[in-house]
């Protein structure tokens, strides 16, 4: 299913330098769509939790479940969104190799899709060291820019320690089990011989996937990053990666580390989990007050929605004390899905405003409304989604959450959720202001362009729709998700 | 006749006939957009009318509207039982005697603003009136909101435009007044937000049986949440179900009672949290000061009286003392303070603040009378408020400047506005035969039984009322004139016909205050009879 991925990567290096480029985009597009089909036609049979399809190939380390469906589909529609942006706009001057920019897109996929996919630390090793070394690269694609090559340095480096976190987390996990497969190591773990060692592994392994997703404090390689990549990459980081992060964490968490020690360790875990939910949140607002360039505020606001997106992983009934919560993977998947439509979205704004020069500083936005008054109301949409403001998907997912962390009644962090959303209102609002009330005096050109306006106007109306009815995407999940099924893999 | 017509719907959402007419007319024609807009706000006028006139006084909630608009199912894997769990978010419109008042205060203040917009709105008239229609939606659905999802969603819905309004429109400081407003409120809320989901999961829980089956339902309705959260032998309050996650703790009544008076006081504004409500009475265009001080201060009250009486009445009984001395606070300070500004608008904004604390003591007084006094004072401070930020508005647009020091004797050059204008003061001071006396005296009158000792002191504001009303309608009306002030003109039509509607308006309420009472009684004595028992 995701063999296109290769084709395409292979077919690009023997076309002639001629050929435009743009072709490879159109067919890396088409490639992501047909394999989106793949994923469904398989999705399909798992709806009514029929046990007996689930696929599960190369000896139990790869699994075709609910929950990898669901997020291989996110995955997939993501990057269909921004390979579909990146057409046309990405030009010559910016990134030199354009053909590589989408075949080392695809293997970037690939490597997130197996991430969601794996049952079995291995091959969950393999899929996040794809993901990370096509995205050292694609980092770096910008040559002439001296900040990608140091986004690209600071990220490698950084990328490279965390990968090493995990692997040493997980090879305690092996030495203590004997077996990599996340259900079993579960089911062996349970010996008071190894509840120190469980520790250090735990608290490796959730440093590593804390970086990857960017939650503070292993947010500080963001801004950098997410500045000196160019902006669709950045994009992909932002959206496609951090999925990706947050699908190993969950499945890792849930499949390996859940009900340890007759719950006291396990409450230990989740507290850990909680504590950096909401150090993320705090730190990412808080941060993103001062910035002034865009790409960073939607580095540090990516960190905040880390935070945001833990909440309702760590909000379980063990360590809640709850009878009543169970919607921790709904809530999960519904907010991711809002981000990710308005990250996107976000940055297809910001490659609008940008253009031609490379002023990638607040001013950019700068009498948009008088530039161009339809896209300026697509940005305001998206800007609402982010903030969290009725009647968006952003403002639903947080509610979603919020009710779910009320309902295990942690009134306490459900408060440092809501306060932090609205210091939020402060910084993406001065966005709003330098569109509507700044005079577009000295704005550059805007960039123009069919496929870039057309995600920019998906993601802002999918944004508004996802907030207005959101019972099609969870009554779906809701219908086809089991957590003993999919998640513990019994 | 209306019953088969939902007219609270239209009703809430007619002011989108004016949008999407004014999204066709280019930006260029100034004066279309105008009359267009203005004739947008019209059209709730009129519906407003015809409600008020089919509703029946001494009927209750009337013209319901009910529709499931967000049913999710919850995972059920491990629930004991296999029981379904839903979560129920509806769309639910009614309207009582107090939230028909409102509306209707909503709706003629809202075409009052349009037209006083005439004078001093110079620029993107398109994106002002659009805003002002979606601000104007979200008012209208505040008062008439059954459902607290459906609730905050208006009470959001008035934030962002405002928001523009202030910061587009508005003076020199108009964005950082944009800002503090945007944070102030957002935080008031998000703490409002805060409660309602706790409310949604306690006193929200019902289990809905039918012939097959039993499903439990978490719903945001406003009608189910109050029975559960009063009634004694609920799971929310009987001790008997402890145990259960349904249950709300004597503690935690108390903590969701708080978050709702903090969310709703900065909204009234209660002191301390006063401060961003004078830089919008003061930076913010006039006619958008007419709907900010006109109807959305009494959307805080609103919420005291709907949420904080009725959702809470054990807890409002016991915290009575602490509102009234908050409303006395923001009485005094409110006066004191007026006293001595030297900007009108300044003596305007804290007057405001005086005023609504009176309509806090009403609250506080628990009674029938006192709480009718508190809703008389809504609406009439409403009335007041909104005229007297129109006559500022015109004043400005001749004189250019609203500091006292520099008015005076404007009554020679312009007599008509003169005379309105000290209509108005003398209405703000509370003259019997106005709206504002008999607002201030039920709410008195209603606090007197329980606590003498702060009705007096409340009633020093009125005579701290009286002097800086007379200090500063007085300075600008009589006195000597400016030579430059001399030869503007007194009001234009468009002007007049406002100012006139309003003061007519409080001058009814004044002689005729059945006209409200009649409105409001039973929904008032629905209220209190649940805080007695």
């Amino acid at each position: 299913m995701v063999i296109s991925a290769i084709v395409i990567s292979v077919l690009d290096l023997f076309l002639p330098r001629s050929v435009n480029r743009n072709l490879i985009g159109w067919l890396s597009l088409i490639g992501i769509i047909v394999s989106g089909g793949f994923v469904a036609l398989h999705a399909i049979p798992l709806i009514n939790g029929d046990g007996t399809k689930l696929v599960s190939l190369l000896g139990g380390s790869y699994r075709i479940d609910d929950f990898a469906n669901v997020l291989k589909l996110i995955m997939l529609g993501g990057a269909a969104l921004i390979t579909f942006m990146s057409i046309g706009t990405v030009k010559e001057r910016e990134i030199p190799h354009r053909g590589e920019f989408y075949y080392l897109l695809l293997p970037a996929l690939l490597g997130a899709m197996i991430m969601a996919s794996s049952s079995e630390l291995i091959t969950l090793y393999v899929g996040l060291e794809l993901l990370s070394i096509t995205t050292y690269i694609l980092v770096a694609i910008r040559k002439s820019h001296a900040e990608s090559a140091e986004g690209a340095f600071k990220y490698l480096v950084t990328g490279s320690i965390a990968s090493a976190f995990i692997l040493y987390g997980m090879s305690f996990l092996y030495g203590m089990t004997g077996t990599t497969e996340l259900g079993a190591i579960r089911q062996l773990l349970n010996d008071p011989q190894f509840y120190p060692l469980i520790y250090v592994s735990y608290i490796l392994m959730i440093a590593g996937f804390a970086f990857k997703v960017a939650a503070a404090p292993f947010h500080t390689w963001a801004p950098d990053v997410y500045q000196g990549a160019a902006t669709p990459v950045t994009a992909f980081l932002a959206t496609i990666s951090k999925a990706a992060g947050f699908a190993i964490l969950f499945r890792v968490v849930y499949a390996a580390f859940y009900g340890l020690g007759t719950q006291t360790i396990h409450k230990d875990f989740f507290f850990i989990l909680m504590l950096l939910a909401a150090i993320a949140m705090i730190l990412g607002n808080f941060m993103a007050l001062k910035e002034k360039n865009v790409k960073r505020l939607m580095a540090y606001s990516g960190v905040a929605n880390a935070g945001y997106l833990l909440v309702p992983i760590m909000n379980d009934p063990y360590f809640a004390e709850s009878s009543m919560h169970y919607s921790m993977f709904s809530e999960f998947v519904y907010y991711l899905i809002a981000y990710v439509l308005m990250n996107i979205g976000m940055f297809a704004a910001i490659l609008i405003v940008t253009g031609e020069t490379r002023s990638e500083e607040m001013s950019a936005f700068a009498g948009l409304y008088y530039r161009a008054p339809g896209r300026a109301i697509a940005v305001v949409l998206i800007v609402l989604s982010l903030a969290g403001i009725p009647v968006t998907g952003g403002f639903f997912g947080k509610f979603y959450i919020l009710f779910g962390t009320i309902q295990s009644q942690m009134y306490w962090l459900a408060a440092v959720m809501i306060i932090t959303s609205v210091v939020s209102y402060y910084y993406y609002f001065s966005i709003v202001r330098q569109m509507f009330m700044r005079s577009s005096f000295q704005a550059s050109e805007l960039a123009k362009g069919i496929p870039l306006t057309a995600v920019l106007w998906i993601c802002a109306i999918l944004g508004v729709v996802l907030g207005l009815i959101p019972q099609w995407v969870i009554g779906y999940i809701e219908s086809i998700f089991q957590y003993g099924f999919d998640l513990f893999g019994y | 006749m209306l019953d088969n017509i939902p007219i609270l719907s239209l009703l809430v959402f007619s002011p989108l006939v004016g949008i999407l007419v004014l999204l066709f007319i280019r930006s260029e024609n100034g004066r279309m957009l105008r009359i267009v807009g203005t004739a947008g706000t019209a059209l709730p006028l009129l519906l407003a009318i015809w409600l008020f006139s089919s509703f029946e006084f001494g009927g209750g909630q009337q013209f319901s509207e009910h529709a499931v608009w967000i049913h999710l199912p919850l995972p059920t894997e491990f629930v004991p039982g296999g029981v379904q769990y839903y979560l129920e978010l509806g769309y639910a419109l009614s309207v009582d005697g107090i939230s028909l008042a409102l509306v209707f205060l909503t709706a003629l203040i809202s075409t009052m603003a349009a037209l006083a917009s005439f004078s001093h709105i110079k620029k993107r008239w398109k994106a002002f009136y659009i805003w002002f229609l979606v601000m104007e939606i979200g008012m209208l659905g505040v008062f008439t909101a059954q459902d607290l999802f459906l609730f905050f969603i208006f009470f959001e819905m008035t934030l962002v435009p405002l928001f523009f309004l202030i910061g587009i429109w508005g003076y020199k400081e108009r964005e950082r007044t944009a800002n503090k407003f945007l944070i102030y409120n957002g935080i008031g809320s998000a703490l409002m937000l805060l409660a309602f989901i706790m409310m949604i999961t306690t006193g929200g829980f019902e289990i809905r049986e039918t012939a097959e089956s039993a499903d439990y339902v978490y719903t945001s309705s406003m009608q189910t949440i109050m029975h559960n959260m009063v009634s004694a032998d609920s799971y929310v309050n009987s001790p008997m179900y402890a145990q259960s996650p349904f249950h709300l703790s004597e503690d935690t009544a108390v903590l969701i009672f708080f978050l709702l008076l903090l969310a709703f006081g900065i909204k009234l504004p209660i002191f301390p949290f006063h401060t961003w409500m004078l830089k919008v009475h003061t930076e913010a265009a006039p006619s958008v000061v007419m709907l900010h001080s006109g109807i959305l201060l009494k959307i805080g009250a609103y919420g005291l009286i709907r949420f904080g009486m009725q959702f809470f009445p054990e807890q409002i009984e016991t915290y009575a003392l602490l509102i009234a001395v908050l409303g006395v606070i923001n009485v005094l300070y409110g006066a004191v303070l007026a006293l001595v500004q030297s900007d009108f608008k300044l003596v305007l904004a804290y007057s405001s603040i005086s005023h609504m604390g009176i309509v806090l003591l009403g609250i506080a007084s628990l009674s029938e009378i006192g709480v009718k006094g508190a809703i008389f004072q809504m609406v009439s401070h409403g009335f007041i408020s909104a005229l007297m930020f129109l006559l500022v508005g015109s004043f400005y647009e001749r004189t250019e400047t609203t500091a006292l020091e520099k008015l005076g004797g404007l009554a020679k050059s312009m007599p008509f506005m003169s005379s309105i204008l000290l209509t108005a003061g003398l209405a703000l001071l509370g003259l019997p035969g106005l709206s504002g006396f008999i607002s201030e005296f039920l709410a008195f009158v209603g606090l007197f039984e329980t606590r003498p000792v702060l009705t007096v002191l409340g009633v020093l504001g009125l005579i701290l009322a009286s002097a800086y009303v007379l200090r500063s309608v007085l300075r600008i009306t009589y006195g000597s004139l400016d030579a430059k002030f001399s030869e503007v003109k007194d009001a234009r039509l468009i002007e007049a016909i406002p100012m006139i509607i309003l003061v007519a308006f409080i001058v009814l309420i004044g002689i005729y205050p059945a006209v409200l009472s009649e409105t409001i009684g039973t929904a008032v004595t629905d209220i209190i009879n649940g805080i007695g028992g």
